[in-house]
């Protein structure tokens, strides 16, 4: 789910329950998430990264 | 009694033993203050005066028996209205809780009866310690002693305020991201978030289970420290004895720390630098990578938290929320799976990246709080040209050490021109090697280049 529809997707639901003042703090959870994705740790399936990982963790 | 808002713990036990007071009288003049000075300053949610009366009393046949408890015997300490005191209700300053009386201790209240301390009240706070200002609470703002229409911090706000007016010699507080140490900066005392995991929370309502911590604030290095040794069970030890300040190798993560600071609070933080550096302290810069995405990490994990906590009570009771925390809290409730990992991720990013600073360095050295205590009311507050909403600029200091888990102390360093007290935070590896680095660093921090001189602060 991109940033985008999950906004929107959370706004239907706050204005349906009735939770309008809702609205800027969302708006400002997307950005701090958009920050979040877009940091250089993350990994993807898509992405060529050692596949242990930034944190190294080992698998069970 | 004189002087109350300059003794120290160590200064009354000294006093104690020579016979020259009471636990019972020191608990008469704190209660005295709560009378006095609760009024303006809201800073009790409960007033324990019999109990504390009845506690001091024994504290003192104790002694006069020859049963010494340690540095905390008959002191008078407050607390955060988030912990378990049994019989008491535990409110966290919240409607949500109304009906609610504690059936025991929690951990950190039993060690402290074991100490010998005597319980005074219960201290207002920000609602759930959702806040970090304590003006949403079911029983009002609560105000800062050194101007009452200035915000005492939070979420130990009450807590803060209590020990800088005298009503208290220490209070215990919690931190989730910054909440000791955010009040210890804004009412100018001492906040001590000890490493996470030390200090059982147990029988202490949560904000976020992983990010929750439990400490002391206090008026002096040496006070908290003795408050956290009753804590961790080691109540008859010694206060932290102080290391040479020469050669102590202190590292200042300028970048990102100290990018949006109110001047005067910048001024007054490198006057304390200039000071550690002539007193033979070794300052070097350093560089926390991903200090930026803090925020975006740490909000990510506690909304989270908070949001699974508080998910049935929003459902069943959301009218008995003060309207800023509920909102606050529903926000949490739409955050997606895979964001949550990714900060869990960052989080780990993060806590290595402050682990490597202070590999080979005795602490990172930053402001605590990057503006003096706002007014209440303020929702939003200019730092140089940017305008900010408050709480993201008081949480931006601290909340690091919250996700790394590092211990965290703050210290007053100074005031404003209008006398608002400024802030140093030190961050270590270990709280037992940050005590002593702290205690070495207060004269040069505080500027009381003698710590019993008095009131401290420029």
């Amino acid at each position: 789910m991109t940033v985008d529809s999950w906004l929107q997707a959370a706004l239907v639901d706050a204005g349906r329950r009735g939770l309008p003042n809702l609205k800027p703090l969302l708006e400002a959870l997307a950005r701090s998430t958009t920050l979040l994705r877009e940091a250089d740790f993350n990994q993807g399936a898509d992405l060529n990264h050692d596949a242990s990982g930034v944190t190294g963790g080992g698998r069970s | 009694m004189d002087n109350l808002e300059a003794l120290t713990i160590e200064e009354f036990s000294r006093q104690l033993r020579a016979r020259e007071v009471t636990a019972e009288q020191i608990t008469d003049a704190c209660l005295q203050r709560i009378d006095s000075d609760n009024p303006r300053l809201n800073a009790f949610i409960l007033v324990m005066a019999d109990a504390a009366r009845q506690q001091a009393r024994e504290a003192d046949r104790e002694l006069a028996a020859g049963s010494d408890r340690g540095p905390l015997h008959g002191v008078p300490i407050s607390i955060k209205d988030l912990i378990d005191v049994a019989g008491t209700p535990t409110t966290a300053a919240s409607r949500v809780r109304e009906g609610h009386v504690a059936e025991h201790d929690a951990p950190v209240i039993a060690a402290l009866r074991h100490a010998g301390a005597v319980v005074i009240g219960k201290t207002n706070l920000h609602e759930f310690a959702f806040g970090t200002t304590n003006e949403e609470s079911a029983f009002g703002a609560a105000r800062n002693p050194q101007d009452p229409s200035r915000s005492p911090g939070g979420s130990s706000g009450g807590s803060a305020a209590s020990v800088a007016a005298a009503m208290a010699l220490a209070t215990i507080g919690t931190d989730t991201g910054g909440s000791i140490r955010i009040p210890a900066a804004a009412c100018g005392v001492v906040g001590l978030k000890p490493r996470y995991g030390e200090i059982s929370t147990n029988g202490i309502v949560p904000l976020s289970r992983t990010l929750d911590h439990v400490g002391p604030l206090a008026r002096t290095v040496t006070d908290a420290g003795l408050v956290y040794r009753a804590l961790v069970g080691e109540s008859k030890s010694k206060p932290p004895v102080p290391g040479p300040i020469g050669g102590l190798k202190l590292v200042v993560p300028r970048q990102y720390f100290c990018d949006m600071l109110d001047d005067e609070v910048r001024s007054r933080f490198e006057e304390a630098l200039d000071r550690l550096r002539t007193a033979g302290a070794r300052l070097d810069d350093v560089e926390i990578r991903h200090a930026n995405l803090t925020a975006p990490i740490y909000l990510h994990i506690v909304l989270a938290d908070a949001a699974a906590y508080h998910a049935t009570a929003l459902e069943r009771v959301p009218e008995r929320y003060t309207p800023g925390v509920r909102t606050r809290l529903e926000m949490g409730r739409y955050l997606l799976a895979e964001d949550y990992v990714r900060a869990l991720e960052g989080r780990e990013v993060l806590r290595r990246e402050v682990d490597s600073v202070l590999a080979g360095h005795d602490a990172l050295l930053l402001p605590t709080l990057p503006i003096p205590a706002p007014p209440i009311g303020a929702t939003s507050v200019q730092v140089g040209t940017t305008i900010e909403p408050v709480r993201n600029v008081m949480l931006r200091l601290t909340q690091l050490f919250n996700l790394t888990g590092h211990p965290a102390i703050a210290l007053p360093a100074g005031r404003t021109a209008s006398g608002l007290p400024c802030s140093v935070q030190l961050v270590g590896a270990e709280t037992d090697r940050l005590l002593p680095v702290a205690r070495a660093c207060e004269p040069q921090i505080t500027g009381v280049l003698s710590p019993r001189s008095g009131r401290r602060g420029g």
